[in-house]
């Protein structure tokens, strides 16, 4: 429980251990009496309003926009006199500024327009949320901002007026917070000045937010709460939103939830709308190191201009700390989310690949480091500098060019390894097993074919798919056929391997009973190519259900099987990647049996995360010699009770393998979704017995990997397959000091085997900035891969630590963060103010997700399969996936515009945003959910099902039926178009309205109370603001 | 005598009636005993044998007990125990008597109506790695056998190379089998449960009440009877493919010859225990890994020899023969049998092996290829039927012996096994298998033949009176080949002699081929444990015990060494024995020895005094065929010669016949008679052929010829290089060879003999 255990083990990030601010406050969230009433907290953020870029926390009654910038107006009114008063007491606004401006300068020395153009707004962006910069941010409003920063800091900053303007440029539909200032009514300014003096007393006017136990009674009354004022406490009363009269409500924490409303809290989605707006369908090139790049959520064109698109990596804030000790006071992950794989859409240009002959890929001779954009060519172009380690190495005479008159080689733009941020080489024999070249990949189908799975028909719907799908084996571009051997093993107690050699006239069934040391009995005619053997395999695949339909077996065995098709990939010597179709707890004798264990008393206590870990290390130690011999499981579960997730799922996540999990599987409910999984697993770019290797400028290197990996020492991360949904995170740290003009460069190098046989290295190159100004670092965060990166190393520490503390750790951090920020970079407002980055606006929101994730939540309603599963599956997430996983996306469809073809702008997942009359799809990447208003308006009904009202609607349906209208056509398309991006398919549950089922609908409006505990976001806001009131004090 | 009726010949007919004598007797008083001796004159009768009811004794009514037909009682001729006859005998008198009393039937069987008749079963385990055609004849050979096997019979089939496969032969469709890792020893549980012929579990059953309740058999899918699955099991063994396991260069095939015959003696013992069952081993090379190897995979580390086994440097032998005799003995323990057909240029392990069949009863065949007629025909030859029609093979016998009480048990030797039943006719002392009066032989034919050694107890002070006799009955319970069981009973007698007095009587009565075989098998016996020389030495001392005991002769006068005609063959069996690979390893390999041994020690007296002493015939111008000396002096030039040693024919050319044939003279009309010369020994040849089991190996050649060798070195040593200029004869051929000539053993012999030291 105590902060010290987790401190012993890996942190979340490496700031953790030194918290740079006041460890005694610290993390008092999962303490129940305190999370019960956020106490007062609530300040009238008013100034900011809903306005995004202030992550202010709003007041009361939701004045829509204008109303709003009439606060914030009263903000930016306020400021300045605020200011003056003084520093307040705990920030120390000064310093934090002085970083600020050199930073700007020093980052964008060159004026390439767009990039500093960007840079600008985000700037801009920051100070808004810093309260003072509200008032600045509308265009015209130049004058009030500017000034404040010089007087404060008294560095004189130039940089700072012309900041303004190109900011005003560029958010040309800023978000309402920048509107805002313009209008500001003066009035809270007043009060404002009034407060600012001191902490304590300042509350007089703003309704203070009470001591918790005092709250309730007392803290009611708006205006009065002068007078209560005084009894406020200092840290807690902290509400700088001068809301001078109506405001009643902010005083009480209980009426403060029921009141502040939740527009003018941070949005997501408004943020996602404003990037989309601002950079969506742009070309983003990758050609200035350390820019960060749009929004997962936003679409645009990348182009490779010397850094890998964010698509292939995409780090949680794209300008280093310059030393560790500022990197600790932030307590910023440096982390990076890094998809070697990724799909890449047609419209972006594949990687180039570089073949270097037989001398193989020019390396640094120290760090080993693959020849990129970072070499620095010297003499001439006789050798060159690594720009990791800054080894000189000669340039090996075949690879010599002359330099031009910048310095750079003539052949700049001809290799892709000279000027592409991402690219492969052709890796030569020293880059393959027993210096052999390997042999194409085999995929080996294992199907359970227990009673269970005969009777309710999974075997005959796996062999009739299996028929048709394995026509689309993956292949070389080039290549006419798969070079992917296919084999066939079926099993319950025992294994049934299968000789399908193509000369055979029936296939051969050979059976391994000896499941204690399981072995393959047959070499030939066990893994065959399909074209050749096609008519024995589907003779094969007709004859498996007949087979086995009077089995009477329910036993099975399971990491037998693993074993079987690793053992015959090893005597194949080639890698591959197992299908497993299994369904029950694999209670027969042998290796790997487990027994029922899932124990709900755990749940609440230190053990709880004995349900996280597996039953026995076999599975364990089998994952490893899979890794070593390149097999890679996937799993598709379909269990009817508790299966053990945690130990079944653990070989495929560490060989890089998918689980994919149907609860109760029923023919005519989860065919399709499992079809698809199967259809997309089978199909999907892979490339097999893969080694990556992060390399990195010298001062850092990273330090922890997360994801579908297994790692025998610290610096190789082996992957049995990667594919392109599977994402590693990594994690850094300073080993050393920055220095600002090299910058961090990261190179991430995976040496695999592709497809159709071939060896390669594929490269990817990013670089960072560094800085010395903790401004620069909150400015360049990404809080997507933030949330994917707290979220994977939150999910690996439920296997070691108990969740209390997990949840503590992670409120704390993101308290520690912001309470970072607001005091070394916004500038001085009051203490009780609540200030968020704007690249960390919605962390908050983001954040409360993750906690109310049920891995997270211990509660024994949630099954710990279930739970297992979550778990498993965001460990290999990438960015968007988790962004999409942790905040559904919840569209509004009866506002559809049947005549556009692009998405209709979501809305935030709160119940709250839904209505009778409307009807709504949500959407996480597992589930998806068409929810009907009980008010539907009929002719949507009749469009969308066909049915005459809502009441007819069947909700077993799991696909829309095909109606000949706009509605239906539209609504397919937008499900089809949420689907296509997604890694798992979404099974499609139809919900209405005040029905039972809703309660399962309602666990993903996230932003709510959850269902089984977890708190709104409005609580949760509140919660971290107290926590960051305390540290500042 | 009563060979033919009993199948009983003793070593001597006059029984000394004393221990003290008997054991002055130097040969034992000894029989060899062919149980199922063929009998066409002798129809089974159809009830049940009458038993003494004494607990200890129960011996079986018979023509030598005393009947009082009045009383109805009879009384038991080895304890006295006086028998009340059973209800079914009340109509007995002198006139009505059952057959057992009469005398001719002193052998006499019964066909046991009790108790569930169970199918024969033929356990095929046949090896993979062999080269592409003698694959194909064995896979030939095999779906032959087929047709041959009674309809009813149950098969099976094992294959195995680098992995062992238990076909299931009832599935439609798609072939299907159970694979095992060929380096895994398991036990008979895991065997039966990894094959499912454990019985399911009760819950299961009680779970899915729509299934029959009990399945027919549980091992029905291994194991199918003949006539329903031959189709099936034809075309399976068509596709046999070789091992496909890679071999590479240098490596001998991966063979689990071990793990495979474990699993086919787990899979019998669990389904199918006392019941008639062959287990039919078909290997083309030595075990080359797992239980049981003998030999490891690196062709240049090669198969041991016994120069490695004399000097300890055969590392796999003993674990192997360890593990082949754990089989052996649980195949024995359940009545099934072990049959071994090896053919391969190199050894295959019979040395390991040769215990599965050797204590079970089973054959071993020992071949060069199975693409040979000595492999198919002798392979077909085990399906034989006799005049019945039935085959000639029985099951799971037990073989017991009881003994007046002058006479006790000291062992058998032959392929049986102990089954460890003390009883008061068991001597102390052990001569083979002994401590027992009952033994189990799985698997016997009509030829199959034990040496039983007897003691005589009778201490001398207490006289046997005039006249008095000896009775021993042997009982063989067995499962005849019809599946019925069966008792055949032999009661013999024979008149005990005091020795001091009655010597001459006790010579006169003297089998000097039985006593050579009885003495041969002995040896045999020791031989296998013991160390070659002291065999021969022990063999040699028999020998001149002998001699001294019954020559004539004059103290320190070997001229004067006379021996009866009793006697007279007696030491020329010994010096050939001395001679024959049962005791001489020197160019034979330890398969090869295990190979000849083995059939020594089933084969009945004729051919087993073949194997001590080699026919030979004599095919010339200058009369009819004639048997000949087996002598150097024989092979000579205008001579055909026929050498049967019963694991070889050899014909033989001498040299002037050889050159004819060269020229072509049988082929000129006017040289008939040389065709016809050439043509005699080859049809004698053919028949010898056509009734041995196993099938010799035919010799063809002539003199210089190569093959020659196997005549030369079975001869008589009487011309050497050594003393060919000494006889100055043109007769014969000389043998280079240091052995001594059966003259020179002879002189030795009488030296010794007549030596008072």
């Amino acid at each position: 429980m105590s902060q010290q255990g987790y401190v012993a083990t890996p942190p979340y990030s490496q700031s953790q251990p030194g918290i740079g601010l006041s460890p005694p406050h610290y993390g008092h969230y999962g303490d129940p009496s305190h999370a019960g009433s956020p106490p007062g907290m609530m300040k009238p953020a008013g100034p900011l309003g809903a306005a995004a870029p202030g992550g202010m926390l709003p007041q009361g009654p939701s004045p829509p926009g204008p109303q709003q910038f009439g606060q914030n107006g009263a903000h930016a009114q306020g400021h300045p006199p605020q200011r003056f008063p003084g520093p307040p007491p705990v920030n120390s606004v000064a310093p934090s500024y002085a970083p600020y401006s050199p930073s700007t300068q020093s980052s964008y020395p060159s004026p390439a327009s767009t990039a500093s153009v960007t840079q600008m707004a985000s700037q801009l962006n920051a100070m808004h949320i810093n309260s003072y910069g509200s008032g600045m941010a509308p265009p015209g409003q130049g004058p009030p901002g500017p000034p404040s920063a010089p007087l404060f800091q008294g560095l004189p900053r130039p940089p700072q007026p012309s900041i303004m303007q190109p900011g005003s440029q560029v958010l040309p539909p800023p978000p309402t917070a920048l509107n805002g200032p313009g209008a500001s009514p003066l009035p809270p300014s007043t009060h404002r000045q009034d407060g600012l003096p001191g902490p304590a007393p300042l509350n007089a006017q703003y309704q203070p937010p009470p001591l918790p136990g005092q709250t309730l009674g007392t803290g009611y009354s708006p205006q009065q709460a002068g007078s209560y004022g005084p009894q406020m406490a200092g840290g807690q009363l902290s509400y700088p939103g001068g809301f001078p009269g109506g405001p009643a409500q902010l005083a009480g924490p209980p009426q403060l939830q029921k009141k502040l409303d939740p527009d003018s809290i941070p949005s997501p989605i408004q943020v996602i709308e404003n990037d989309r707006a601002t950079r969506g369908g742009q070309v983003y090139a990758t050609n200035s190191r350390g820019q960060v790049p749009p929004l997962v959520t936003t679409d645009c064109v990348i182009q490779d201009q010397g850094n890998a698109s964010p698509r292939y990596i995409r780090c949680t804030t794209y300008c280093f700390p310059c030393t560790s000790d500022m990197a600790k006071q932030a307590q910023i992950p440096l982390a990076a989310v890094i998809k070697p794989f990724a799909t890449i859409p047609s419209n972006e240009t594949p990687l180039y690949l570089v073949n270097h002959g037989e001398n193989g890929p020019v390396r640094c001779n120290r760090c080993k480091a693959y020849m990129c954009p970072f070499m620095q060519f010297i003499e001439g172009g006789r050798r060159y500098q690594c720009g990791f380690c800054n080894c000189v190495n000669d340039v090996p005479p075949f690879y010599f060019q002359h330099l031009d008159h910048i310095g750079r080689r003539l052949d700049h733009y001809e290799k892709p390894e000279l000027s592409l941020g991402s690219y492969e080489y052709v890796a030569t024999l020293d880059y393959c097993r027993k210096n052999k070249p390997p042999n194409p990949p085999a995929f080996i189908f294992m199907i359970d074919v227990s009673y269970s799975n005969i009777k309710n028909g999974l075997v005959k719907l796996i062999c009739e798919e299996l028929k048709t799908v394995l026509e689309n084996l993956p292949k070389e571009e080039q290549e006419e056929t798969s070079a992917i051997r296919v084999g066939f093993i079926t099993y319950n107690k025992v294994l049934h391997f299968f000789n399908v050699k193509s000369n055979l006239a029936q296939p051969q069934m050979m059976v391994v009973t000896d499941v204690g040391e399981v072995f393959v009995p047959l070499l030939d005619g066990f893994l065959v190519n399909y074209q050749e053997s096609q008519s024995v395999i589907h003779n094969l695949l007709d004859q498996i259900p007949e087979m086995f339909a009077d089995s009477n077996e329910n036993e099975t065995v399971f990491a037998p099987v693993i074993q079987a098709g690793m053992e015959a990939l090893k005597a194949a010597d080639c890698p591959g990647k197992l299908f497993i179709f299994h369904s029950s707890l694999p209670t027969a004798e042998a290796p790997g049996k487990l027994k029922n264990r899932d124990d709900k008393k755990l749940i609440n206590t230190d053990k709880e995360k004995i349900l996280f870990q597996p039953q026995t290390n076999v599975y364990d130690s089998l994952a490893k010699d899979c890794v070593a011999h390149g097999c890679c499981v996937t799993l598709f579960l379909f269990p009817s009770q508790y299966v053990d997730v945690a130990s079944l799922g653990l070989v495929p996540q560490l060989t890089g393998g998918t689980l994919y999990k149907y609860n109760n599987f029923q023919m005519h409910m989860d065919s399709q979704q499992f079809l698809n999984d199967l259809r997309n697993d089978i199909e999907k770019k892979i490339g097999f017995d893969a080694i990556m290797r992060i390399r990195t400028s010298t001062g850092f290197r990273a330090t922890d990997f997360f994801g579908g990996i297994f790692m025998n020492n610290t610096t190789d991360v082996e992957m049995a397959a990667i594919d392109c949904d599977k994402a590693v995170t990594v994690e850094f740290k300073h080993d050393d000091k920055l220095a600002e003009d090299s910058g961090a460069l990261i190179q991430c190098a995976v040496l695999y085997t592709t497809i159709g046989g071939q060896r390669r290295l594929r490269i990817h190159n990013l670089s960072l900035n560094c800085s010395s100004q903790l401004a620069d670092l909150y400015k360049s965060c990404e809080t997507d891969a933030l949330i994917n990166f707290f979220a994977k190393s939150a999910f690996k520490a439920v296997l070691h630590q108990p969740l209390k503390v997990i949840r503590e750790i992670l409120v704390n951090q993101t308290a520690h963060m912001l309470a970072c920020y607001r005091k070394n970079c916004a500038s001085p407002s009051a203490a009780s103010q609540l200030i968020l980055p704007d690249s960390m606006k919605v962390l908050p929101v983001y954040m409360n997700c993750l906690l109310k994730n049920c891995v997270l939540l211990s509660r024994p309603e949630i099954s710990t399969d279930e739970r297992a599963y979550q778990r498993q599956l965001v460990m290999t997430m990438g960015v968007a996936d988790s962004q999409l996983f942790f905040y559904p996306q919840l569209l509004p469809i009866h506002t559809l515009d049947v005549k556009s073809t692009a998405l209709p702008t979501a809305i935030r997942c709160s119940e709250s945003r839904l209505s009778e009359e409307g009807i709504f799809l949500l959407a996480n990447g597992l589930n998806m959910f068409l929810w009907l208003g009980v008010s539907s308006p009929p002719e949507l009904i009749q469009g969308i099902f066909n049915v005459p009202s809502f009441a007819h609607i069947n909700t077993d349906m799991t696909t829309l039926p095909e109606v000949g209208n706009p509605y239906s056509q539209t609504l397919r398309m937008i499900i089809s178009i949420i689907q296509q991006k997604r890694p798992y398919s979404m099974k499609l549950t139809i919900v209405k309205q005040r029905e039972q089922p809703e309660m399962v609908f309602r666990q993903f409006l996230v932003e709510d109370k959850g269902l089984y505990g977890g708190s709104s976001y409005v609580d949760f806001l509140c919660c971290v603001h107290k926590e960051i009131c305390q540290l500042l004090n | 005598q009563n060979e033919e009726r009993d199948g009983v010949r003793f070593s001597w007919n006059v029984w000394p009636s004393s221990r003290l004598e008997a054991t002055r007797m130097v040969v034992p008083l000894a029989c060899l005993l062919t149980p199922l001796k063929e009998r066409p004159d002798l129809p089974p009768v159809q009830y049940e044998p009458v038993l003494c009811s004494r607990t200890t004794c129960k011996a079986i009514l018979n023509p030598l007990c005393q009947v009082d037909y009045r009383a109805k009682l009879w009384a038991c001729n080895f304890c006295f125990q006086r028998n009340q006859f059973p209800p079914a005998y009340t109509g007995i008198s002198e006139v009505n008597q059952p057959a057992e009393l009469m005398p001719q039937f002193s052998t006499i069987e019964y066909v046991i109506q009790r108790g569930a008749q169970s199918p024969l079963i033929f356990l095929y385990v046949v090896d993979t790695c062999l080269e592409e055609d003698d694959l194909q004849a064995l896979k030939e050979s095999l779906q032959m056998s087929l047709s041959l096997l009674p309809p009813d019979a149950l098969v099976g089939l094992i294959t195995f190379g680098r992995m062992v496969q238990v076909h299931e032969l009832s599935c439609e469709g798609i072939s299907k089998s159970y694979v095992f890792r060929g380096t895994k020893d398991l036990t008979a549980k895991q065997i039966q449960d990894m094959l499912g012929l454990t019985k399911p579990a009760m819950p299961m059953q009680q779970a899915r009440p729509g299934q029959p309740h009990e399945q027919p058999f549980v091992s029905s899918r291994f194991l199918q009877p003949v006539h329903k699955i031959d189709m099936n099991l034809t075309d399976l063994l068509g596709e046999l493919q070789r091992d496909p396991w890679p071999v590479t260069q240098g490596k001998r095939p991966l063979r689990s010859t071990g793990v495979a015959l474990s699993i086919a003696v787990g899979l019998l013992e669990g389904t199918f225990p006392n019941t008639g069952a062959r287990i039919m081993l078909f290997t083309g090379g030595p075990p080359t890994q797992g239980p049981g190897m003998v030999v490891g995979d690196e062709l240049k580390v090669p198969i041991r020899s016994w120069h490695d086994i004399e000097k300890d440097n055969a590392r796999f032998m003993k674990k192997a023969t360890k593990h082949y005799e754990m089989l052996a003995n649980r195949t024995a323990t359940n009545g099934h049998c072990i049959d071994i057909y090896a053919c391969a240029l190199d050894q295959t392990g019979l040395l390991e092996m040769k215990c599965c069949a050797n204590l079970t009863g089973g054959h071993m065949v020992m071949g060069d290829s199975f693409n040979t007629s000595l492999f198919k025909q002798t392979f077909q030859r085990i399906f034989s039927k006799d005049f019945n029609g039935d085959f000639r093979m029985a099951f799971g016998a037990t073989l017991e012996v009881k003994t007046s009480r002058e006479l006790k048990v000291a062992g058998a030797i032959g392929p049986c096994v102990s089954l460890n039943v003390k009883g008061p006719c068991v001597s102390e002392n052990e001569l083979g298998v002994g401590g027992t009066s009952q033994w189990k032989i799985c698997g016997l034919d009509p030829t199959s033949t034990l040496g039983i050694y007897f003691e005589v107890v009778n201490q001398h002070n207490a006289p046997v009176p005039q006249g008095g006799r000896g009775a021993i009955q042997f009982v063989t319970q067995y499962q005849h080949s019809s599946t019925q069981r069966r008792i055949r009973v032999t009661t013999i007698a024979r008149n005990w002699a005091d020795a001091q007095s009655q010597l001459r009587h006790i010579e006169a009565a003297f089998d000097q081929e039985a006593a050579a075989v009885l003495m041969a098998r002995l040896g045999v016996f020791r031989a296998e444990s013991e160390e070659g020389p002291d065999v021969l030495r022990w063999l040699d001392r028999q020998l001149i015990r002998l001699c001294q005991k019954f020559g004539q002769y004059n103290k320190e006068d070997p001229t004067s060494f006379r021996l009866s005609d009793s006697f007279s063959l007696y030491p020329q069996f010994m010096f050939h024995l001395r001679r024959s690979p049962f005791l001489q390893v020197f160019n034979n390999s330890p398969d090869e020895s295990s190979y000849y041994r083995h059939h020594f020690a089933r084969q009945d007296l004729t051919q087993s005094l073949i194997m001590i002493q080699p026919i030979l015939y004599s095919y010339s111008f200058h009369g009819p065929p004639e048997p000949v000396l087996l002598d150097s002096s024989s092979i000579l030039a205008e001579r055909i010669l026929l050498m049967d040693t019963f694991f070889q024919i050899v014909i033989y050319l001498g040299e002037t016949i050889a050159q004819w044939r060269k020229a072509g003279y049988q082929d000129m009309p006017e040289y008939e008679n040389f065709k016809h010369l050439l043509q005699a020994p080859l049809d004698d040849a053919q028949e010898i052929l056509q009734a041995r089991f196993p099938m010799p190996r035919y010799i063809n050649t002539e003199h210089g010829g190569s093959q020659a060798r196997f005549l030369l070195s079975k001869v008589n040593p009487s011309q050497t290089h050594n003393n060919l200029y000494a006889w100055g004869q043109e007769t014969g051929a000389p043998i280079l060879t240091d052995d001594v000539s059966l003259q020179v053993f002879m002189d030795h012999l009488k030296k010794l003999a007549v030596s008072s030291a």
